[in-house]
């Protein structure tokens, strides 16, 4: 750490409700993965750490970029995937933001370190930019890896766009530092259909920033000898016998899953809700998260071009899920379309969780591997929603 | 701030838990290595008083002396992983940060930036104290891989040579032939050259000791906390036995200690010429200073 000869930038620090809602915006033709970096430069993030692979690579040499032109104090590429992550658990101790990112197999490989982050209390966002979990082999967009992030507390937005991914990622800092949020929050989207292609974005000015990270307002204090109250460890509890070890780990991760719930509020105040609802007077809607949102929406646009009865869920948020939203958007539907791009269908599971009758649920269309969606396979599971005849050419 | 952190309101001393007022009182904080270091553990509020570990433990002793020895106890973080080690670390009275497998070296480099970014003109240690499979074995890239960045923090290894956590287990370091469980052959490969792997990596000081004298043990400690702050990554590889595995007998585990200081445990001290000056000049600062007090003191007689 020789000395810094990075430019010293002088920016206006404003609060997150300012800055997603208030503040002057240009519109900016640019990828998925510059979206994000872009949003990182306007978060007063302290560190960055990187680690390559397709397709997140090209997010962290941007934010690699924004730290050398001075955005972000501390930067450096790790060696793999559990290392980094470990890393930023690490950090989060001293009481500073942090970003990463990563895709399929090396959010698996970060995964242990990854999933303890609620436990440890570890604000950090983390984006994942969605890519197929070998084998055989491929680096193609595909969110099965979003399955194995579901269940460990984090808070995950799924982005339909390059829009949704500026103003999510920005978001996800506000809301992991809530007091009574404090845990991480990931910000998926597609690798390659949103990263590397090119979409309108509205940007806030550069030289305006979320207000920096207050260790102090922290819930959990950092582990700096600095903050009060004094955290010197006399006694370990979770040491101390299988009953209390069983205890504490039970009552912890309920608090952890209740942070988790109390970010909903938040995903309302920021992003305006968990989910948007078009034509909400429909029988039949196409429920889809991320980029299969986006082309569930082309096939939304071609069913009112036809003057279909068709409506729209756009799901944002996947952790916490908008259970109570989603029930009551679809209580009188017949015919829920679910498309998805993984091979599981996990949000498919979780719609039908989340009603009372789940047996309106289509399974599908489903592609993975790291194919597109084309519209036609949704327009022809809403023809036979409809009962009407489709004749599908692809 | 660190020593007002853990100083309370001369009211509220009434409110907290005894244990807590007499280490702030008795204890290490703020005070020279001749008033509270291991000069005189037994005589002082140690940062390590109750711990789990088993009757006779050599490693339980060396983790105590580690943290008598600290330059800057109220300025320490310690991280770890699973093991024995942890169990006692765990409850001293110093920050300790417990991750997942193996990880301490990869947390310890983003605890020491994000540290150095925060306070730049504070001196925070960060320590990772972990056993021989943390270090060597699951933790074995994040270590390698922190030395190789040059992260400016102290690797301590408590070398048990076995899985004694976990129940008995072969280990990287476990000898050549030892007879353990999941070597049920005897292991059929050398202990791992630590020290060496430390030294190809880019420690800038490296130590390889049976911790048979306690003066020397606090010293090589010391300059390996000395040292991380201003140079770059520093090992210690330390024996600390585990009598219940290879079955020592608690009245032998001193003797065990020292046969093993003729043995593999050579003492080996490693330093390049930068780490080289910062101990020449920072172990004479100490000395003028301990000179200049008990002059004071003798002042003060007279």
């Amino acid at each position: 750490m020789s000395s810094d000869t990075r430019p010293k930038l002088e920016k206006k620090l404003v609060d997150m409700n300012y800055l997603l809602k208030e503040a002057p915006r240009e519109q900016h033709f640019i990828t998925g993965a510059q979206a994000m970096a872009e949003a990182v430069k306007r978060a007063s993030v302290d560190m960055a750490i990187a680690y390559p692979i397709t397709p997140q690579s090209e997010v962290m040499h941007l934010v690699g970029d924004i730290y050398a032109q001075g955005h972000i104090k501390e930067y450096y590429r790790a060696e793999e995937e559990l290392g980094t992550m470990s890393a930023i658990a690490g950090a989060s101790r001293a009481g500073v933001r942090l970003f990463t990112a990563t895709s399929g197999p090396g959010l698996l490989r970060g995964l242990e370190a990854i999933v303890s982050w609620p436990g440890h209390r570890v604000p950090a966002v983390l984006g994942v930019l969605t890519r197929v979990v070998n084998a055989p082999l491929s680096i193609q967009p595909d969110n099965i890896e979003m399955a194995y992030l579901m269940h460990c507390g984090a808070v995950m937005l799924h982005a339909e766009n390059q829009q949704d991914t500026f103003d999510m990622t920005l978001a996800a800092f506000a809301i992991a530092e809530k007091v009574d949020v404090y845990i991480p929050v990931a910000v998926a989207t597609e690798g390659f259909f949103v990263t590397h292609a090119k979409g309108y974005v509205d940007m806030t000015p550069e030289d305006m920033a979320l207000n920096e990270f207050d260790p102090i307002a922290a819930p959990v204090p950092a582990m700096d000898n600095e903050t009060p109250p004094a955290r010197i460890q006399r006694d370990a509890p979770v040491q101390k016998s299988n009953f209390m070890s069983y205890l504490i780990h039970s009552v912890w991760q309920q608090e952890i899953w209740d942070s988790n719930k109390r970010a909903m509020k938040y995903i309302y105040e920021y992003l305006g809700g968990p989910i948007e609802v078009q034509n909400p007077e429909s029988d039949v809607f196409v429920v889809a998260s991320g980029c299969a949102a986006a082309q569930a929406r082309e096939a939304w646009r071609y069913a009112q071009e036809d003057g279909l009865s068709v409506g729209l869920i756009k799901v944002r948020s996947i952790r916490p899920f908008p259970i109570d939203e989603i029930r009551e958007a679809t209580k009188n539907a017949k015919k829920l379309i679910v498309p998805e791009h993984n091979i599981i269908g996990w949000l498919c599971t979780e719609v039908k969780a989340a009603i009372p009758n789940g047996g309106i649920v289509v399974e599908g269309p489903r592609v993975y591997g790291g194919m597109t969606l084309p519209v036609e396979l949704i327009m022809k599971e809403i023809h036979d929603a409809l009962g009407l005849e489709y004749d599908l050419k692809l | 701030m660190s020593l007002k952190y853990i100083t309370p309101a001369e009211r509220f001393k009434n409110y907290l838990p005894k244990d807590y007022v007499e280490l702030v009182d008795y204890g290490p904080f703020g005070k020279t290595q001749e008033e509270a270091g291991p000069g005189n553990m037994g005589q002082f509020k140690e940062l390590v008083e109750e711990h789990p570990m088993c009757s006779g433990c050599w490693m339980a002793y060396f983790i105590r002396l580690i943290f008598a020895s600290l330059p800057n106890p109220q300025e320490t973080v310690t991280l770890g992983t699973a093991g024995c080690g942890r169990l006692a670390i765990s409850q001293a009275a110093v920050p300790f940060i417990y991750g997942n497998y193996g990880d301490q070296n990869a947390m310890a480099s983003g605890l020491t930036r994000a540290f150095r970014l925060r306070f730049p003109e504070k001196t925070k240690d960060v320590v990772t104290i972990a056993g021989d499979g943390g270090t060597m074995d699951i933790g074995f890239s994040m270590t390698m891989h922190s030395w190789i960045r040059g992260e400016k923090f102290t690797t301590i290894m408590l070398d048990n040579e076995v899985y004694g956590n976990t129940g008995g287990q072969s280990s990287g370091m476990s000898p050549k032939g030892a007879i353990l469980k999941m070597a049920p052959k005897g292991k059929d490969f050398e202990k791992m050259p630590a020290t060496e792997l430390a030294k190809a990596a880019g420690c800038v000081y490296v130590v390889r000791l049976s911790p048979t004298n306690i003066k020397k043990a606090a010293k090589v400690i010391r300059r390996a906390i000395f040292v991380a702050r201003e140079v770059g990554p520093t090992f210690i590889h330390a024996y600390t036995s585990c009598n219940i595995e290879y079955s020592i007998p608690t009245e032998e585990v001193f003797q065990d200690a020292k046969d093993k200081e003729k043995t593999r445990f050579q003492f080996d001290e490693y330093m390049t010429d930068a780490a080289k000056e910062v101990i020449e000049r920072v172990e004479a600062e100490e000395k003028a200073a301990r000179v200049a007090r008990k002059a004071e003191k003798k002042e003060a007689v007279n």
